[in-house]
C-alpha cells in the first residue's frame, strides 16, 4: 500500500486510546468509526483547557470568564462555518447531535407557526426519504406524516446498494415538500448523487436535507457547492465529542422556519403573553448549549483541516480498496453495498453464511481485540430490503491501517473455524 | 481466549443441528418472542398432556448461537418432563444467567443446560439466552390458563 504521503501511524499516536490495550493482553483493533469516533489529544487538550482555564456561560455573562467562553463558543461556529464551506457562520445551528438537527427541520413543517408556504404540509402532500436511511432519517418524518396526513414515501435501493432513481421524476413531484436523503450510506457506505435529486426537487419546488453524518467526517464537504438546504451531522464521528451536531440551513429557509425549543438565549423579548425571537442562529438554541462540546467540535475541525479532508479522503479510499479485496478472499462472505469503492466510504458491512453477526462480533471481539459494530445499524429497513435480519460492519477513518484489515480477515477466518 | 468459555461445544452443536426445531400440531398455546435490541425471534408451542407432562416443545426461530442452541437446549429437558420439573429448570436457568458469572449452577437440575454458564459474564447475551426460555414460561402459562 501506498501511505507515503498520509503518515498513518503519526496520526495514531494523536490518540492514545489506539495503543491501549485490552484485558488478556489484545491490542485494539478499532474498526467502528462509524459507530463514534475516537478523539486526538488536540481536541482533549482543547476541552480540557477550556474547562481549566475559561469555562463559563455564554453570551449572557458580562465577566471576564462570560467574554473568553463566548469567544471560544462562537469561535467554533466560526471554525464549522469555515469547513464545511457555509456561507455565513449564522447558518451553522449547534445543536446536540444529528438526530436533533433533523428533528429540528421536520418541526417546521405542518407546523402552524411556519406561515411560509414551503412548509405547510396538507393530507396528500409527500415527504421523500430512502430505503437506505438511517432511523433519524426515517423516524422524524413518519411523525411529521403522521402529525399532517402527508404520504411518506422513499426511494427504493438496488441490488448493488444504490439509490434507485429509476422512478426520480414520479417521486419527485408536485406534492413533494421535501426530499432528505442520507449523503453516505452508513451502511452501505454508498455516496448519493445530490446533484440529480437536487435538480428534481428544485424542479417541483421541494426543500431538500442531507443527513451528512458519514459524509462530513471523511471527505471535503462543501454546502454551498451541494446547494440543498439542509445539512445535519454531528460531532462525535468527526474526531469531537458526543453531545454537540450541527444542522447547516440556508440562512433565508432558516429565517423562514419557527422556533424549536422555546428558553433562554432564543429569544429578543418576552411578555407574560408573548415573545419575539433572536435572529439565526440563536432563535434555534433555546438554553445553555453544550460549550465546552462545541469547543472540542471546533478543535476537531481544526485537527481534521491540519491533516487534510482530501489527504483523508484518499487514506481511506485505499483501505476500502484493500478491505473489499481482502473480505473477497473470505469463503462466503457477502458484502453489502457496492463492490468497488468508487462512489463509496469506508464503510464495510457484511454477513457470513450460517454465523449469527452477533457471534461473528463477539469472537471478534474477545479473540482478537477487533472492535466492529454488529445489528441492524440503526438501519432497520435497509436489512430487511436486504433480507437479513443483521449484519456484521467495519467502518474505518484516517486511523485505520490496512494491518488492521489483515487482523479483520484473520479474526473471520477463526470465526469460520469456530463455526465450521 | 474469553470466547471459548462462552462457546462451548455443546452450544455449537445445538446450533448446527438443531433438537426438536420446526413447529408442530396440536398445540395448547404458541408464543412469538422477540429481543428487540438484537433482532432474535422464537415462536414456540407447547403440548400438556395429563398429569402436567410436557409432551412437545415446538419452535422456530432465527438469531444467534445462543439464543438458537437455548432453544435446542430446552426442547430436550422439557420435552417428556412435567411442567412443575420444566419450570423449576427454568428458574435455575434463569438463576445462574442473571447470577452474572457469580452464581454455582446446580448441575443436577440443569443438565446440558449447565453449558450456558459462561453466558452470565456478557450482559449483552444473557437476554439471547433467555429468549427461548421466557418463551417456554410465558407458553406454559397460557396453556394452563
Amino acid at each position: 500500500m501506498t501511505e507515503t504521503l498520509f503518515d498513518v501511524e503519526r496520526i495514531r499516536k494523536d490518540f492514545p486510546i489506539l495503543s491501549r490495550e485490552l484485558p488478556g493482553g489484545r491490542p485494539l483493533v478499532y474498526l467502528d468509526s462509524g459507530n463514534s469516533s475516537q478523539k486526538p489529544l488536540q481536541v482533549v487538550n482543547a476541552m480540557r483547557d477550556h474547562l481549566e482555564h475559561h469555562y463559563s456561560n455564554v453570551g449572557r455573562a458580562l465577566h471576564v470568564l462570560g467574554s473568553e467562553s463566548t469567544e471560544a463558543y462562537e469561535g467554533a461556529r466560526d471554525k464549522v462555518a469555515a469547513f464545511i464551506g457555509a456561507p455565513s457562520r449564522d447558518e451553522v445551528v449547534f445543536t446536540k447531535n444529528a438526530s436533533e438537527a433533523l428533528n429540528l427541520v421536520a418541526y417546521a413543517f405542518g407546523n402552524p407557526l411556519a406561515e411560509d408556504e414551503r412548509f405547510r404540509v396538507r393530507p396528500g402532500d409527500e415527504i421523500l426519504i430512502s430505503e437506505m436511511e438511517h432511523h433519524s432519517n426515517i423516524v422524524p418524518w413518519q411523525l411529521v406524516a403522521q402529525r399532517t396526513g402527508a404520504t411518506l414515501r422513499w426511494f427504493p435501493v438496488t441490488d448493488e446498494g444504490r439509490l434507485d432513481l429509476s422512478g426520480l421524476t414520479e417521486l419527485v413531484n408536485e406534492r413533494t415538500k421535501i426530499v432528505s436523503i442520507v449523503h453516505q450510506s452508513n451502511v452501505l457506505g454508498t455516496v448519493n448523487p445530490v446533484a440529480e435529486v437536487l435538480a428534481r426537487a428544485r424542479q417541483v419546488g421541494a426543500v431538500m436535507m442531507l443527513d451528512a453524518s458519514q459524509s462530513v467526517p471523511h471527505r471535503p464537504v462543501d454546502v454551498a457547492a451541494l446547494g440543498v438546504d439542509f445539512v445535519a451531522f454531528t460531532g462525535h464521528k468527526m474526531v469531537g465529542p458526543s453531545g454537540i451536531g450541527v444542522l447547516w440551513g440556508r440562512r433565508e429557509v432558516l429565517e423562514a422556519m419557527p422556533p424549536f425549543l422555546g428558553g433562554g438565549e432564543m429569544i429578543e423579548a418576552v411578555w407574560m403573553d408573548h415573545s419575539t425571537y433572536a435572529p439565526i442562529p440563536h432563535k434555534f438554541e433555546a438554553g445553555t448549549p453544550p460549550i465546552v462540546e462545541a469547543v472540542g467540535l471546533g478543535a476537531a475541525v481544526d485537527y481534521l483541516t491540519s491533516v487534510g479532508m482530501d489527504d483523508i479522503r484518499r487514506h481511506e479510499h485505499e483501505l476500502t480498496e484493500y478491505g473489499l479485496a481482502a473480505l473477497a478472499e473470505v469463503p462466503g462472505l457477502r458484502v453489502l453495498g457496492p463492490k468497488t469503492a468508487e462512489g463509496r466510504g469506508g464503510t464495510l458491512s457484511f454477513t457470513l453464511p450460517e454465523v449469527h453477526p452477533h457471534d461473528v462480533g463477539q469472537i471478534l471481539d474477545d479473540a482478537f481485540g477487533i472492535a466492529v459494530r454488529v445489528g441492524h445499524h440503526c438501519a432497520r429497513p435497509l436489512h430487511l430490503r436486504f433480507g437479513i435480519p443483521a449484519s456484521t460492519r467495519a467502518s474505518m477513518y484516517l486511523y485505520n491501517t490496512t494491518d488492521e484489515i489483515d487482523a479483520l480477515v484473520r479474526g473471520l477466518h477463526h470465526v469460520q473455524k469456530v463455526f465450521g | 481466549m474469553i470466547a471459548e468459555s462462552l462457546y462451548q461445544e455443546l452450544i455449537l452443536e445445538h446450533y448446527k443441528h438443531p433438537q426438536g426445531r420446526g413447529l408442530r400440531e396440536p398445540y395448547d398455546a404458541e408464543v412469538h418472542h422477540v429481543n428487540p435490541t438484537c433482532g432474535d425471534e422464537v415462536t414456540m408451542r407447547v403440548r400438556l398432556g395429563d398429569g402436567g407432562k410436557v409432551l412437545d416443545v415446538s419452535y422456530d426461530g432465527q438469531g444467534c448461537s445462543i439464543s438458537q442452541a437455548a432453544a435446542s437446549v430446552l426442547h430436550e429437558l422439557a420435552t417428556g418432563s412435567t411442567v412443575g420439573d420444566s419450570l423449576a429448570v427454568v428458574d435455575e436457568f434463569t438463576r445462574l444467567m442473571q447470577g452474572r458469572g457469580q452464581v454455582e449452577p446446580d448441575e443436577d437440575v440443569l443438565g446440558d443446560a449447565v453449558a450456558f454458564a459462561g453466558v452470565a459474564k456478557y450482559p449483552a447475551r444473557v437476554k439471547c439466552a433467555l429468549l427461548a426460555w421466557m418463551a417456554f414460561k410465558d407458553a406454559v402459562a397460557r396453556s394452563s390458563a
